[in-house]
């Protein structure tokens, strides 16, 4: 009989019994994804039986003009909500690192309300807020993504400081007294020691910034003026009608984009984690 | 010292933060051209006034002057003294040659002559080799080539320096010691480095200023410190010592004895020392200076024929032996009970083997080597 090996804790993974697991979270995980991919591909309007490959879904997406106009829309709402978000998330997490202020506790607590606060709410209270104060509806395109706009930064930006003060924490004060020591303005020793120490976490919060945009749809929903339309929501629209594999193709592009970001932001971040 | 010969001019400095006083009124004058050191335990308060000459802290009180100008005021970034770090402080980010340029980008100096100025620097510090490299791709020792290149490019009138052999391994620390001194001694440009370890103090600095809980206790020489210590703090700071507290029996020009109940007799001085007044003071005697005989059951101490007149003899026992290998240092209870530490070189091979545990022994020492101390 064989003798039973003690085993170090990384044999575990070569028992089959382990991969097996392994493989199974992995399907859980993705095979609706999966589904969702292959079927932009299917040839057949119901998004039940595989008849064959196709491109068609997705030059039909992209002949949806109103589609199109969503997708353009949220791209551009989740770039401008990323660059605000992370000049506004680095301010604040600057802020709390460096300064001591009266109740810097309790508002160091309160930076993570909006991340906590159930999107619901933040939507009703967007949408209260800006009808009490009357925000213009009718601006003109771009402009009138300007709510949506304002409503994303308001949930993303904690985001951003969260990740930039747990950077920050790293950072050697020494440093910033070394540039200041070599001739360096307040200001020059935060340009060229101090961003550069914080840009691993501006890029990872800048990434969820963009992400948590792209795909919000509760908060835009409340917040987005008549005439005004972002992907998910557009998508949502056309889901309540069927699941044509339009959708599949509309969500496969998304999709990409993410995965496309993510790779470039995390190359970003190996290059200049290297650095330090 | 005439003004022009003085780089910096500490005036009755205090620096408070609150309640706690972690520099008390310091008076201090570093000549130019000189390696000084500021040398005391943690929390002596000699890191804060390095910190006060460079500007990252200004003082509650009192002035500082470098080259006649008075700085009390003035932000690090205006200063003309640069800095060598404890943690190094390298911008990760940037080259070698980026970190060592970056300081010259704020003097206005042309994009020409900064190539030569950033490369003769390393040089200096035998870097120029490296000059692409990062950062993290440079040992601790290579690291701080490049913090001091970086200080030096800049030709400030003080360079300063953070406990800088702290981080770095016995071997290396030891060779940069005299590395460092002997840069200064190239460059000619004033030192002024802050630590708390004494060998690297007396070994690389002109004059030290002992500090303890932020006033300044000595200042001088290696030598000075060690051998003619002001007070009792010095004297255990600065190497080992045995001290004794006696009261002054006798003064003369040319002796004076010293009654001593923790030694259990009297203490002979060869010298007068004239003027010291009060009844309560210390003796204070190093290791090194006594010597060690043995003692047969019975016998008789050394008499002046066989020692030097005016020496001191007590009796004892061996209680402990540390073996260092270029000396031994014995523990030696005497006979009303108080413990002497006695160390003796290693001048032949089988030096270790004359004295072991327990063994009776004789304590002898000249007349000119204890150093009395009034506080």
């Amino acid at each position: 009989m064989a003798k039973k090996v003690a085993r170090a804790p990384l044999d575990y993974l070569n028992m089959p019994a382990m991969k097996a697991w392994l493989a199974g979270v992995f399907i859980f995980l993705y095979t609706p994804l999966m589904i969702l991919i292959l079927f932009s591909f299917n040839d057949s309007k119901a998004n039940i039986v595989w008849k064959g490959f196709t491109l068609k879904w997705y030059v039909k997406a992209f002949e949806n003009t109103q589609l199109r106009e969503a997708l353009l829309n949220s791209l551009l709402i989740a770039g401008v909500c990323t660059i605000i978000s992370i000049v506004l998330g680095a301010l604040m997490a600057f802020a709390f690192w460096r300064f001591k202020f009266p109740f810097k506790g309790p508002l160091e607590s309160g930076m993570s309300l909006p991340i906590v606060v159930p999107e619901i709410c933040f939507g009703v209270a967007v949408l209260l807020f800006f009808a009490k104060i009357g925000f213009p509806n009718d601006l003109p395109y771009p402009f009138n993504l300007t709510q949506i706009i304002l409503a994303h930064v308001t949930f993303a930006f904690p985001f951003v400081a969260i990740v930039v003060r747990a950077r920050l924490e790293s950072f050697n004060p020494e440093l910033e007294a070394a540039a200041l020591d070599l001739g360096a303005s307040r200001y020059q020793a935060f340009r060229d020691v101090i961003v550069p120490h914080m840009k691993p976490g501006l890029i990872a919060g800048g990434l969820l910034a963009f992400t948590l945009s792209l795909d919000d749809f509760v908060i835009t929903f409340f917040a987005s003026g008549p005439g005004t339309i972002t992907f998910p929501v557009k998508v949502y629209s056309m889901v309540r009608f069927s699941v044509t594999p339009e959708v599949n193709a509309a969500s496969t592009i998304i999709i990409l984009i993410t995965v496309l970001a993510t790779v470039l932001a995390l190359r970003a971040q190996a290059a200049t984690t290297k650095e330090s | 010292m005439s003004d022009r010969d003085t780089i910096i001019r500490v005036e009755e400095v205090t620096k408070r933060y609150g309640k706690v006083t972690a520099v008390d009124r310091v008076t201090l004058e570093i000549p130019r051209g000189e390696f000084f050191a500021l040398l005391g335990p943690s929390g002596c308060g000699k890191t804060t006034l390095l910190r006060m000459l460079a500007g990252f802290e200004m003082p509650s009180e009192g002035k500082i002057f470098i080259d006649g100008v008075d700085v009390s005021t003035i932000p690090p970034n205006k200063r003309p003294v640069n800095m060598v770090f404890q943690s190094y402080a390298v911008f990760p980010h940037m080259t070698v040659f980026e970190n060592v340029a970056y300081g010259l980008k704020f003097d206005n100096v042309a994009k020409a002559d900064q190539y030569g100025r950033v490369m003769a620097a390393l040089a200096d510090v035998k870097l120029d080799h490296l000059a692409e490299r990062k950062p993290d791709q440079m040992s601790g020792g290579q690291r701080q080539r490049v913090a001091l290149a970086r200080a030096l490019v800049k030709k400030p009138k003080v360079l300063l320096l953070d406990e800088p052999l702290s981080a770095l391994d016995a071997k290396l620390r030891e060779a940069m010691r005299f590395e460092l001194a002997e840069l200064q001694d190239k460059i000619g440009i004033t030192f002024v480095m802050v630590t708390h370890d004494q060998d690297e103090a007396l070994a690389m600095a002109c004059r030290c200023a002992v500090m303890d809980r932020g006033k300044l206790m000595q200042t001088a020489t290696p030598s000075n410190l060690y051998e003619f210590p002001a007070n009792k703090f010095v004297a255990d700071f600065i190497g080992s010592v045995n001290l004794f507290e006696g009261t002054l029996e006798v003064d003369e020009p040319d002796h004076a004895i010293v009654q001593s109940e923790e030694l259990g007799g009297r203490i002979f001085f060869d010298h007068g020392v004239s003027g010291a007044g009060g009844e309560k003071m210390w003796v204070g005697i190093r290791p090194e200076k006594i010597e060690l005989l043995k003692r047969e059951e019975g016998s008789t101490p050394p008499t002046p024929e066989d020692a030097p007149s005016g020496c001191n003899v007590t009796a004892g026992t061996i209680r402990q032996i540390s073996y260092l290998g270029s000396e031994s240092i014995y523990e030696i209870d005497l006979i009303n009970g108080r413990r002497m530490q006695v160390s003796r070189p290693n001048l032949s091979r089988w030096d270790q083997e004359d004295f072991t545990w327990d063994d009776e022994v004789w304590l002898r020492w000249h007349g000119d080597s204890p150093v009395l101390l009034q506080s």
